[in-house]
């Protein structure tokens, strides 16, 4: 893989930003150029937030365009849903299992959709499922749930668990440094039990 | 621990990329309102050694500041978004014609496809309007490199420089090399002139004429400069274009000719015209206003433009490629899942309000902050939001026009930050002319949606010094309102009984709303008492739902669950509170008569 384009999907709050961060540094560092882009403001607040992140030997536009991404990672299990349109052909999705009701559901005037998974197998042929919530409950840090989730989709980059390990040296205060180590670590474990390789 | 890095290589968003540029010109003062997405160009820049960064109460004043400075001799930046330039464009258009001493740079950053504005109008056209040259990056690179060169050449021509940006600019990262800062020619100090810097108007007549002569330098600069320049590719298809249209112009068309124009005011009129006659096909891509090929075409060259490329919302690759070759690639269809639009936060004070005017069916003149979220469902509280400041104003109108039929009515509501951004100068407005509408100052005591930022009412500077914090009581009296009361928007009953007697009164008043942000670290911090929901007192009513937090889930029903739990048939869910989301607010176990919703033990 010598570029490729990798499309993040979450909800406010979750720390998709931070994660983006950390993929985009891992990159950078590791001899590749990259282009990252997201939208901060009103989706702040609970909304869907997205992040787009190109590498390669030289990234024009920031944007992914739909149809091309080779990896979509979904901090929120509907929102995989919401941006399979995305992922090229062959691409891979790791979605977090954890459920966040949108304001419709929250109010009961629509369900949250029951079928995702089989939803996500049929637009997609790869589909990685990960308990990313209950790893970072393990390690006492609900925060933590985006490294985990950088870590179970480091399966299917290029990059050696240093590059990634690395950057959050670089971006991480030492206070929470280990615990999120940690989860990484424990990321990059879960889709090993969906038989994930890279 | 030894972190790899290549040599001076960072990642930077294009703000960041700002923000480092004009440290390494050596900018001393830079003054700015937030506004996204232009907010974190000041939160970085005040960071580097040396330099007073501050946020100004609007983006007019921020200009002044920025003014002052460079007649000072000293090098200064302001930033806005679109929308604030209009704030700022009184002294934008003149100090135009005063020039400058020290570099200064007025930042504008434009929102394609609107994230988060309430309009798309495009700063290109204050350049023209206002005789002001512009440069435009079209990666982070350029915002670091055309940032360091918009102050050089501020100082050379004697104008204050544009640099125009868009979301995808401003919030896009890429790789950037780090530069060194240099020393600004200009010495600091007062130099009297009063020639150039007094606007009377036969001042102003002479500086008009410099000002025609400059935007010819300029021009004879951008033809040459290399600013803007040629990448020669195949002769059927050439492509102008500038901003970060450029990229999107090399994904989709890399076999191309392209003319990219790091400068977007003024245009070089000769490099265009040998440009096109070295293509077969001329087109323009640019996001938002034919702003380029109005005048391509105003050269007389044929070109396409907006006939292919929309003049809504933002480009990308597929938009640009699909424009000028017509070809639909088919893709497969997004799925339909329920939206999820942004909502206030759980605990958000503003939700306690907004509940209490929604029960009282006022109609609210609205303002522009996290609040205007309180607009959608379930809480559907706005009737009308214009832009900063202007809720006090229009609710006086509303007023004016319906007289009586208005009365007992109307209020407007508005953000700590924005009523001292533009909102004091209606409320004075209201005393003065009589008028009897009800204000209501939303004090969270931060700038909470560009991300927390600090303002004249919160006692605290952009750079983190403790400062004077504004008592809007003791302001709301000094200006004229004989009727000021602070409430707290948790304690929804007491809100709702000074809100029906102030929107009564045949006078002005002021309600202030008092209570953080949930986002302010200090209430972060603290300890959480969360609130869950009695599964046997719920009988799925759905009157907490109503409050539409975030924290308050439904969990649906079968006639099957529902006696599984011992409910009636007919109940077709029940509440239930998501501990990791309530802040504790306290404002849905009052809405619950059954009681069913408590305090959690821990």
């Amino acid at each position: 893989m010598t570029s490729g384009n990798i499309f993040l999907a979450g909800v406010g709050g979750q720390g998709t930003l931070l994660a983006s961060e950390l993929l985009s540094e891992a990159f950078l560092h590791s001899g590749y150029d990259v282009k990252k882009s997201d939208v901060h403001g009103m989706a702040q607040r609970g909304g869907a937030v997205t992040t787009h992140i190109r590498f390669g030997a030289r990234v024009y536009s920031p944007l992914i365009e739909a149809g091309t991404a080779d990896l979509l990672i979904a901090f929120e299990k509907m929102e995989a849903l919401r941006f399979v349109h995305f992922l090229a052909p062959g691409g891979v999705v790791v979605a977090n299992t954890q459920e966040i009701q949108p304001p419709s559901v929250l109010r009961g005037i629509e369900p949250y959709p029951a079928d995702v998974e089989a939803r996500l197998r049929a637009a997609a042929g790869r589909v990685y499922l990960v308990d990313a919530l209950s790893a970072a409950l393990a390690l006492k840090e609900v925060r933590a749930v985006n490294v985990a989730l950088v870590g179970a989709a480091s399966h299917f980059l290029p990059l050696p668990a240093e590059a990634y390990e690395d950057a959050l040296r670089l971006r991480l205060p030492p206070k929470i440094l280990d615990v999120n180590l940690a989860a990484f670590r424990a990321g990059r474990e879960l889709p090993a039990s969906q038989g994930g390789t890279a | 621990m030894s972190v790899p890095s290549r040599e001076n290589l960072v990642l930077l968003s294009g703000n960041e990329a700002v923000a480092r540029g004009a440290f390494e010109a050596g900018v001393k003062v830079a003054s700015a309102y937030p506004g996204t997405p232009s907010t974190e160009i000041l939160e970085n820049f005040a960071n580097y050694e040396g330099v007073y960064a501050e946020w100004a109460p609007n983006e007019k004043v921020a200009v002044e500041v920025a003014i002052g400075a460079s007649m000072a001799g000293v090098r200064a930046l302001s930033t806005m978004k679109h929308v604030g330039v209009n704030v700022a464009a009184d002294p934008i258009f003149t100090v135009s014609y005063t020039g400058v001493r020290g570099g200064l740079v007025i930042v504008a950053a434009d929102d394609p496809e609107m994230h988060s504005s309430q309009n798309e109008q495009d700063s290109r056209h204050y350049a023209v309007a206002a005789k002001i040259p512009m440069l435009e990056p079209s990666d982070s690179a350029e915002a670091l490199a055309f940032t360091r060169l918009a102050f050089e050449l501020s100082e050379r021509f004697d104008t204050p420089f544009f640099l125009r940006s868009t979301t995808r600019i401003a919030h896009a990262k890429g790789a950037v090399k780090l530069g060194l800062p240099v020393v600004p020619p200009v010495v600091p100090g007062i130099v009297r002139d009063p020639a150039k810097w007094v606007m009377l108007p036969m001042n102003a007549k002479r500086r008009h004429v410099l000002v025609e002569e400059r935007t010819q330098a300029l021009v004879e600069y951008a033809e040459t400069s290399g600013i803007n320049r040629v990448e020669p590719g195949s002769r059927e298809l050439g492509i102008v274009t500038g901003g970060v249209a450029y990229q999107y112009v090399k994904d989709a068309f890399p076999e191309a000719s392209v003319l990219k124009l790091g400068m977007a005011w003024p245009l070089p009129e000769k490099l265009i015209r040998d440009f096109a006659s070295t293509v077969d096909r001329l087109v323009v891509v640019e996001e938002l206003d034919p702003h380029i090929e109005q005048h391509v075409k105003a050269l007389g060259l044929e070109a396409q433009g907006k006939d292919l490329i929309p003049i809504c919302g933002e480009l990308d690759p597929k938009i640009v490629r699909e424009g000028i070759t017509g070809v639909k690639t088919a893709l497969r269809a997004p799925e339909t899942v329920p939206g999820r639009p942004p909502n206030l936060c759980p605990g958000c004070p503003h939700r306690g309000l907004f509940f209490v005017l929604n029960k009282l069916k006022a109609v609210v003149s609205g303002d522009i902050g996290c609040y205007t979220l309180a607009a959608l469902p379930p809480l559907n509280g706005m009737d009308l939001c214009v832009c900063m400041g202007a809720s006090i104003g229009a609710a006086h109108g509303i007023e004016k026009a319906l007289g009586k039929e208005a009365h007992g009515k109307v209020v407007a509501v508005i953000g700590d930050s924005t009523f001292l951004h533009s909102g004091i100068t209606g409320l004075i407005d209201i005393v003065y002319n009589r008028g009897n509408s009800t204000v209501i100052i939303l004090d969270n005591h931060i700038t909470a949606m560009t991300g927390a930022q600090e303002n004249p009412s919160t006692g605290k500077t952009l750079q983190g010094e403790k400062t004077h914090e504004i008592d809007f009581v003791a302001l709301c009296r000094a200006i004229g309102v004989e009727h000021v009361y602070p409430v707290n928007p948790h304690d929804m009953a007491a809100t709702e009984e000074v809100l029906r007697r102030e929107i009564a009164r045949e006078a002005p008043s002021v309600v202030i709303t008092q209570a953080p942000c949930v986002l302010l670290p200090d209430h972060r911090r603290r300890v959480k008492h969360v609130y869950e929901v009695l599964p046997d007192l719920c009988v799925g009513c759905k009157a907490c739902s109503k409050l539409g937090c975030p924290a308050i889930e439904w969990v649906p029903f079968t006639p099957e669950d529902a006696a599984l739990a011992g409910k009636k048939p007919t109940q077709q869910g029940m509440t239930r509170i998501n501990p990791l989301m309530c802040d504790g607010c306290n404002q849905c176990p009052p809405l619950c008569k059954f009681k069913a919703i408590v305090g959690k033990k821990s």
